[in-house]
């Protein structure tokens, strides 16, 4: 049991690695959303996950509770993330950000 | 102040009038099913927040929720169709599966195009337009935030017709855009 | 078990010393909202990695809610806020 919930953390932490390191990264504002905005949803569900099974691991009604209202926090980011997402680059747009593209393309 | 003036790139939204939305008047049929079900899920949510199971804290939740249910009973459920709702949930229980099998996969392409060496290289960021078949707005709006769980796409902007913006980062994953992903979310809403 | 929720408690931490990287020195304003976004999802995790090393997961929960909610709506806000700005360049 204790090693699925290390292996679950353990990606959790992968995805969340590869979130920061994409926002350092990448070029552009429009770019940066991309790691920003979906690593970091998938990797708290990872996380997430790992910590509810832990949390099961000795049975009582009140830790089942407790599991059942992080299972409603994941879903929670998973409807509010890309809402969230999609609210940034619209005041990108609406501001007039111009996204960066390759230099062969902006010739 | 206007919005509309200030927008002054390419690939900036049509400037046609978008249609009104549908009228808002609902059929008159009896709501009793869809008020039953609304209750019932606030209830659940009530239960799961409070964690106290005593008769006091029970009944405060009975009442609250019925005083919701009468104030905003219509909101989850405009149609107050009572007929395919139960299969309509079935249908986008077995949608889900498929979006979170879809988004580990792109999950990890973006994963190694972050990490790769050459990124500069690799990445080829672009504004595709493509238009809908998609009629419902819940639908649209659920087909928008599934391009957006899906790494390496951002929905833009989407019209009430259905036109679609989309920022995608590189090549493979601009490919596949309007097709299959399409094609499921209008199978779990019933539009075929 | 317990160390290892330390130490992943203490990695997130310096992940999100990377995200304060681009929300201090962000070029434009909504990097810097990009930033704040992502410090916040982590913040989220963190606060029940905190409640399992304290044994208090049932109360550090409603708190992880609850800061859920709040990086949501002030990110939306937020953003409605700026897009009304021309100068934001």
């Amino acid at each position: 049991m204790d090693i699925v919930v290390t292996a679950l953390l353990v990606i959790g932490l992968v995805f969340f690695t590869g979130g920061g390191v994409g926002i350092l990264r990448l070029p552009d504002f429009y770019t940066r959303l991309h790691p920003a905005g979906k690593l970091d949803t998938l990797g708290s569900l990872m996380m997430m996950m790992g910590v509810a099974v832990f949390n099961l691991h000795h049975f009582t009604w009140g830790a089942l509770l407790t599991s059942l209202k992080i299972i409603l926090i994941v879903v929670f980011i998973f409807l509010s993330s890309p809402t969230a997402t999609h609210s940034i680059v619209d005041a990108g747009v609406r501001a007039g950000l111009v996204p960066w593209t390759k230099k062969e393309r902006r010739e | 102040m206007d919005t509309q003036t200030q927008r002054k790139y390419v690939y900036e939204p049509s400037k046609t009038t978008e249609p009104d939305f549908p009228s808002t008047s609902r059929p008159k049929g009896s709501p009793f099913f869809a008020h039953l079900i609304t209750f019932l899920i606030l209830f659940s949510l009530w239960i799961l927040l409070s964690g106290k199971f005593d008769l006091f804290h029970l009944s405060l939740g009975i009442i609250s929720c019925i005083i919701i249910t009468l104030i905003s009973g219509d909101l989850l459920f405009p149609e107050s169709k009572t007929k395919g709702l139960i299969r309509s949930w079935l249908l986008f229980l077995k949608y889900i599966p498929w979006l979170l099998y879809q988004i580990i996969l792109a999950n990890l392409h973006i994963l190694y195009l972050v990490f790769h060496p050459r990124m500069m290289e690799l990445i080829d960021p672009e504004i595709i337009k493509f238009q809908s078949k998609l009629k419902k707005e819940l639908s649209l709006v659920t087909f928008a935030n599934s391009i957006t769980l899906t790494p390496g796409t951002i929905t833009v902007y989407v019209s009430v017709d259905g036109n679609f913006h989309v920022h995608s980062i590189d090549k493979k994953s601009a490919e596949p855009l309007p097709g299959e992903m399409e094609s499921k979310v209008a199978r779990a809403f019933g539009e075929q | 078990m317990h160390y290892i929720f330390l130490y992943t408690g203490l990695f997130l931490c310096l992940l999100m010393v990377l995200s304060l990287y681009r929300a201090v020195f962000g070029p434009t304003v909504l990097d810097r909202l990009i930033g704040a976004n992502a410090i916040g999802s982590k913040t989220v995790v963190l606060l029940i990695l905190i409640g399992l090393i304290y044994k208090r997961v049932d109360m550090f929960v409603d708190i992880a809610m609850a800061y859920a909610m709040l990086n949501f709506i002030a990110v939306l806000a937020a953003s409605r806020y700026f897009q009304k700005k021309k100068g934001l360049l």
